[in-house]
């Protein structure tokens, strides 16, 4: 691991101000220690909710074949005259899907968009 | 099979997939353009393009056969296919659209900065490929055999060629514009046939899908044996059948069993299957599926087209989306197909339920011959967007890592290259099983290139060594099993079952195995990890200066 290796995170448009240089550079060091330290939150964050977002399709879904071995009445079950299994992974399957990816990509911008706040902040 | 609209709805297709390739064409000029479309796709766009490259021979046709065959168990296929998506969007899809790499290889190198590292990726990139578009090319040729009784190899050179030269033409700007066409035409070839299929059921007085003393005939029907087989009667009746022999059966007769032909009859096609056996083989599909579609070339080579890792991510959720909409449909085909079409459970060919099943189902008559040729152009506009997508891939990689610098004539060469191959293998090899090689390009991909984007996005300590080792232990013992599965001999009970579905053990391989190596090998963490995980993880607008190209 390269504990302590300086990343440069910088906003795009600011310009470097050319005169009181020392402060300049010392205000760029500890935004490059800040910076490591968020990136390293910001890939926590994100990793911990595709995480969670993934355990709720592993039982949502991948709980269904172990549903169906234990509970065999689940199977046998019907529901406006079509099997539950059939219903179950043949149409709602996919909308369930999409419901979890859409909450992703909610949940996904919005720790970025903490990030940018935070990253910003120190140099207003 | 006379159907005088057939033949001219797949020369549509193939024109205007062509014809659109043309117009393409003038917009391609550098070697970026060819590769990437110059990232200038928008995302509405893009997401029709890779919905409409992902939807394959396998979807379209595979899914809807299997579903006759084996019933509910296979419907994890479709899901599996969808949630591919998911877990893409939740682990790859914005990380790898920021860190700017046009290919697999690409990734490699620029996250772990090994040449060797590369070179194992492109011959994985290469052999996916090739796995995914044999099955392509076979497609072609069974639904033309089919259709219009012509030639098995016709249908496969026919598509083979047209997919060639337009990839070479194009690349891959043509291409987006192809295939997002491609996907809209898909769906309303299923879409539209489906109603008037229910609508007939309906009419039809709602006959059991699953009948309980099994299927029976809806119509007279005549069944050509092509292999010697027994045939097995309700009944416990035995009769043995000689290829050649033509068997006559009326309306209500049931279905026999036959010998040569391994499918689901009785409640098993109706109930989950609750075997050790049948567990092992769901979960490895699962785990195939939902980890695989992230490691094929074809459908990441699509992500570098989004203007940024946001777009990336919208795209990929609007695709998850189309995708799921689309995978509604094959399983009423292959519900209503075990009413109509049960005779494809006597020869086997199951894959040929969704062209078939509109003329059978809706008689001989125009609107029978009409959608019938409907779902032949739609299937058709599988092949050519599946196989047009997998080999811009594969030439890519091929033309940047094994012939040269990738310039547009080196594109070209290697394009020729990556689709004559494919086009041989699927003439040499007939009998293949459409969904089952795909699903095992699925299974290839599950345990290479998966842990290798999963743990390079999201790990700090991944080497080069550790990703290396892990992509051949795992990514080489699902690609044994895949050659065991084609070319070895006729395996049964648990070996059959770890072979035939391999993902289950090769996919937790590839990750052990990936993280140990790079434990082990923890001095050679790349100097610029650090660097890297800030341009594949913060938002384009906060990083600046070198870290972007």
């Amino acid at each position: 691991m390269a504990e302590g290796r300086r990343t440069r995170v910088v906003l795009a448009d600011v310009q470097p101000r050319v005169h009181d240089h020392d402060r300049t550079r010392a205000e760029l060091a500890e935004q490059t220690q800040v910076g490591e330290a968020l990136v390293r939150g910001l890939v926590r964050a994100q990793l911990a909710l595709a995480l969670r977002l993934s355990l709720v399709v592993a039982i949502g879904l991948g709980g269904l074949p172990l549903l169906f071995a234990v509970a065999p009445e689940v199977s046998t079950a019907k529901v406006a005259g079509v099997d539950l299994p059939w219903l179950l992974l043949g149409v709602a399957a996919f909308p369930f899907l999409v419901v979890v990816g859409w909450a992703y990509v909610r949940l996904a911008e919005r720790n970025e968009q903490d990030f940018v706040a935070v990253v910003r902040r120190p140099e207003r | 099979m006379d159907n005088p609209y057939v033949v001219p709805a797949i020369v549509v297709v193939t024109l205007v997939t062509v014809a659109i390739g043309f117009y393409g064409l003038k917009l391609a000029r550098t070697t970026s353009d060819f590769l990437v479309a110059s990232r200038s796709v928008s995302p509405t766009w893009n997401a029709a393009a890779i919905g409409g490259e992902y939807l394959s021979a396998a979807s379209f046709l595979g899914i809807a056969g299997l579903i006759l065959k084996y019933g509910v168990d296979v419907l994890w296929y479709p899901v599996g296919f969808a949630a591919g998506y998911l877990a893409l969007l939740l682990f790859v899809a914005a990380p790898l659209r920021r860190s700017g790499a046009f290919t697999l290889p690409d990734f490699c190198e620029l996250r772990l900065g090994s040449r060797r590292l590369r070179r194992l990726a492109t011959a994985f990139v290469v052999f996916i490929g090739w796995l995914y578009l044999v099955p392509q090319l076979q497609g072609a040729g069974l639904t033309l055999t089919t259709v219009t009784g012509q030639p098995y190899a016709l249908g496969a050179l026919l598509v083979g060629a047209v997919v060639t030269i337009n990839v070479a033409l194009g690349g891959m700007r043509a291409i987006t514009f192809v295939q997002a066409f491609q996907y809209w035409l898909k769906l309303t070839a299923l879409l539209v046939p489906a109603i008037f299929l229910l609508l007939q059921w309906q009419a039809d007085g709602r006959p059991a899908v699953a009948a309980p003393g099994g299927p029976v005939f809806h119509s007279a029907t005549s069944v050509v044996i092509e292999h010697d087989a027994t045939l097995t009667y309700p009944d416990g009746a035995t009769v043995v059948v000689r290829p050649g022999e033509r068997l006559d059966f009326a309306a209500g007769e049931p279905v026999p069993d036959v010998s040569t032909v391994d499918d689901t009859r009785g409640p098993d096609w109706l109930l989950p299957g609750d075997s050790e056996k049948g567990m092992f083989a769901t979960y490895s599909l699962i785990l195939a599926t939902f980890l695989g579609t992230m490691g094929l070339p074809h459908v990441l080579v699509r992500f570098y087209t989004n203007p940024d890792g946001n777009a990336a991510r919208r795209t990929t959720l609007v695709v998850l989306a189309l995708v799921g909409l689309f995978y509604l449909l094959p399983t009423l085909y292959g519900v209503l197909g075990r009413v109509y079409t049960p005779q494809l459970l006597m020869t086997g060919r199951t894959d040929a339920v969704v062209v078939l099943l509109p003329g059978a189902a809706l008689g001989g008559g125009l609107t029978g011959q009409l959608l019938a040729a409907l779902v032949a152009a739609g299937a058709f506009a599988a092949f050519l967007s599946s196989s047009s997508g997998l080999l811009t891939s594969v030439a890519g990689v091929i033309s940047t890592d094994v012939i040269g610098r990738g310039s547009v004539r080196d594109f070209r060469l290697a394009t020729v290259v990556a689709g004559v191959a494919p086009i041989v293998l699927s003439l040499t090899i007939e009998t293949l099983d459409v969904s089952q090689v795909v699903g095992l390009a699925f299974a290839v991909a599950a345990s290479s290139f998966c842990p290798l984007l999963v743990l390079g996005i999201w790990w700090r300590g991944l080497t080069a060594r550790g990703a290396a080792a892990g992509v051949l232990a795992g990514g080489g013992g699902a690609g044994g099993a895949v050659l065991l599965t084609v070319l070895g001999p006729p395996l049964s009970g648990w070996p059959a079952a770890l072979v035939s579905q391999p993902a289950a053990w090769t996919v937790p391989l590839a990750f052990a195995v990936m993280v140990a190596v790079s434990l082990a090998s923890r001095s050679r963490v790349p100097a610029d990890v650090g660097a890297v995980m800030l341009r594949l993880h913060a938002p384009e607008s906060v990083v600046a200066g070198p870290a972007r190209r």
